[in-house]
This record gives structure tokens, sequence and C-alpha cells, in this order.
């Protein structure tokens, strides 16, 4: 019997390179996801699948449901129904103890960064490797070094959290997300809020490391001009529903008038409903 | 994954072989650190190293900086291209000696 994904060493970029992301093995695959706040339905009947070595972005509007797809692919919310199988393992049906072992696979930069403002940058990077290994603490120093040069923050060991930059946070929360060399890299989005220069830094960023360790990423933003730089396809969601899972070219071509206006940045017109309207002014749809 | 350590000449060579990762590193960083005590030259040949991950390539961090500190020469060979780019991104590259064979590691020390 095969040995499974979560244990198997990772392929690496080399090994990767001519084979088509078709057939290459998915490291992630979701079938039929389906999920509620309450009576709400937020994810309908989503499935996708992501591959080794590949960059797939999640777009969507807010409100699309991506943050809530993304939730779930970190194994934090539960379904309603469906599955999520990562390196192999259905998440919504394992053990804690099994969803940690994966845990220690996925690289996690948050969009806030999340890093711990009483720490310094060091220990903030080092914090996965504490958590998860016996290693020694000069290795660890070495290996959360290493990942700081990665990310250009060279140097700056003992700065703590609030002396940073907003490019400095989101580069700092990428070194601790590759600090244990992920099989998968989840980027929320990495760039937002960043001026030009520093995003395109952020997304050269994500290209060099997919291309020195073939791991797989996902993206989850809204800022289109990074999604068709970094993205081998993307999956665009609209009201909790997959519209398309498409190169950037195909996604570009693709008539739909949701996904067109999400890509020209043009709002929906809602269909107006007066009595719904009428309703909701009045606050009797809360009741 | 195993450490193999031989002396060629007057230095000595550590092969590595199998992975290299989170686990097996510790064991790797021991050999290198314990070779060195030695303080004869180090050829580290990873000819044999099937994957590397950054705990291991930190440990030959570690122990290329102890060997500079004492004065001893430490080079590594047969660098796997995985391995290779891991160590560029880094910048590694630059820092470590490295040579493609274990005949030319053992010429340079």
């Amino acid at each position: 019997m095969a040995e499974p994904a979560a244990t198997r060493r990772p392929p690496t970029a080399a090994e990767l390179e001519g084979i088509p992301l078709d057939e290459r093995e998915a490291v992630i695959e979701v079938e039929n996801l389906v999920t509620h706040y309450g009576d709400r339905k937020i994810l309908k009947d989503v499935s996708l699948a992501v591959r080794q070595g590949e960059i797939l972005v999640i777009m969507g509007g807010s409100g699309s449901g991506k943050s809530t797809l993304l939730n779930h692919l970190l194994g934090l919310l539960k379904p309603t129904s469906g599955t999520i199988r990562m390196l192999g393992k259905d998440i919504t049906r394992i053990s804690e103890r099994e969803y940690t072992e994966i845990r220690k696979k996925l690289g996690v930069a948050f969009q806030g960064g999340a890093l711990f403002s009483s720490m310094n940058l060091l220990d903030n990077i080092m914090l996965p490797l504490y958590e998860h290994t016996d290693l020694d603490r000069t290795t660890m120093e070495i290996m959360a070094r290493m990942k700081m040069e990665v990310v250009s923050l060279s140097g700056f060991d003992r700065l703590m959290p609030a002396e940073l930059s907003g490019g400095m946070i989101k580069r700092a929360a990428l070194a601790r997300a590759i600090v244990m060399d992920p099989r998968i890299l989840f980027c929320d989005e990495p760039s937002a809020g960043l001026d030009p220069v520093v995003a395109a830094a952020i997304d050269d960023l994500i290209l060099s490391l997919r291309a020195a360790t073939g791991m797989s990423v996902v993206v989850v933003t809204h800022e289109l001009e990074s999604a068709f730089k970094i993205a081998d396809r993307i999956c665009v969601l609209d009201k909790g529903a997959v519209l398309t899972i498409a190169s950037v070219p195909e996604v570009k071509a693709n008539p739909d008038p949701r996904i067109q206006n999400l890509l020209n940045r043009r709002t929906e017109e809602e269909v107006l409903d007066p009595e719904e309207y009428l309703r909701r002014l009045t606050g009797e749809s809360q009741s | 994954m195993t450490v193999d350590i031989t002396s060629r000449g007057g230095a000595r060579v550590a092969q590595l072989s199998g992975e290299v990762d989170l686990e097996r590193s510790p064991a790797v960083r021991r050999a290198l650190l314990d070779a060195l005590g030695a303080k004869a030259p180090l050829v580290v040949d990873l000819s044999g190293v099937s994957y590397i991950d950054s705990s291991g390539i930190a440990s030959l961090v570690e122990a290329y900086q102890t060997a500079r500190k004492q004065g001893t020469a430490f080079v590594l060979c047969a660098v796997s291209p995985a391995a290779l780019r891991v160590m560029q991104l880094a910048r590694l590259d630059k820092v470590f000696d490295i040579r493609a064979t274990l005949d030319d590691a053992l010429a340079a020390v």
C-alpha cells in the first residue's frame, strides 16, 4: 500500500518540474462543502483541489465566503457537510491528535500577522519550532534567521512587533509560516494594505518560495494584480459558491458577468424587492 | 538516515545519506559537531542525501561556524539541485564552500 501523503517526504521543486498540474497529486481536495452560520448557508457545495506545487488564489468580493473557506481549510471550522482531504486525510473526520500532525505540515500567514506583541521578531518566528519540535535552540535560531533572510528581515531579531511597518509584519508572518518548511502555505490577504512596491515584493517572495521548495500555496486575496501575477489557477467565489476555477487567462476571458464585475471592480446591481426593502428599513426582517 | 564519519588523508569525511528532516537533523548536528572535535578539516558529502530540510541546513550552518571558529576547513560536496535551491533562497550558497565532488572537496581542504 502506498505511504500516506502526510508522512511521505514532499516532492522537491525540481522533481515537480515538467509535470503538468493536472497530473500532480492533490494536496487538498474539497468535495461538496456546505456550511451554515445559523440558518444562513455560507458555503454552497464548494469543491476544489490544490495540486503539489500549485499556487491557487481564492478570490471573491466581501461576503463571498472566501474567509470562511480558508477557515475550513485550516480546520478552524466544522462544515455542515462535505469533506476536506488535506495531504490525504479528511480533516473533518480525524481526531485532534491526527490533525495536529497534519497541522505541522501547514504554514499560515495570517492577514494581520498574528505576531505576539510581547515577543521579539526572532522568538515570534521560532514559535512553531518551539511548539512542534525538540530541536536544539541554536538550530531553531539558525532556521528562523534563514527565513528572516529569505523575507529580507535579516538583522531585525530583537525588534518588537510594535516597531514593525505593515510590510515588515506581512513578511514576518510569512517567515513564521515557512519556518517549518510546510507542504502547504496559506496566505490570507498577503499584500492587502501595502503600497504597490512592497506588495509586488511579497508576490515575488511567494513565487520564489514555491520555485525553491515546491510547496503548494493557497492565497486568499481581493488584490487583482497580485492574483494575476502569482496564480496558477484562480478560484472565484460568489455568494458562497464556486463560479470558476481556471487559469488566469481563462478567468479573464470568462463571460460570466459576476466574474467580469469582480475583475472590473464593478458592483453588482442588486435587484430591489420593494417589500423586502421596506421590511429591512423598518426592522421587520430581523424578527 | 545515516552519517558515516571516515578519515581520508588528513581530513575527516562525513557521508550523509537518506532524508535529513526535523526528526533526523539532531543526529546529523551531533555527528558533525563530534567530528569537528578532531580539529581536522571536515568534508560533508551530501551525495547520498535524498532530501534535506531547513533544520538539516541549519545543522550544516552551525557546524560550519564551529569549524571557522576553530580554524578548520569545512567543505560541502555533491549538493543536490533541490538542496542548492533552498540554500540559494537564503543566500547560503554564497556562504558555504561547495564543491562538485568528494575528490574536489578533498583537494580543497
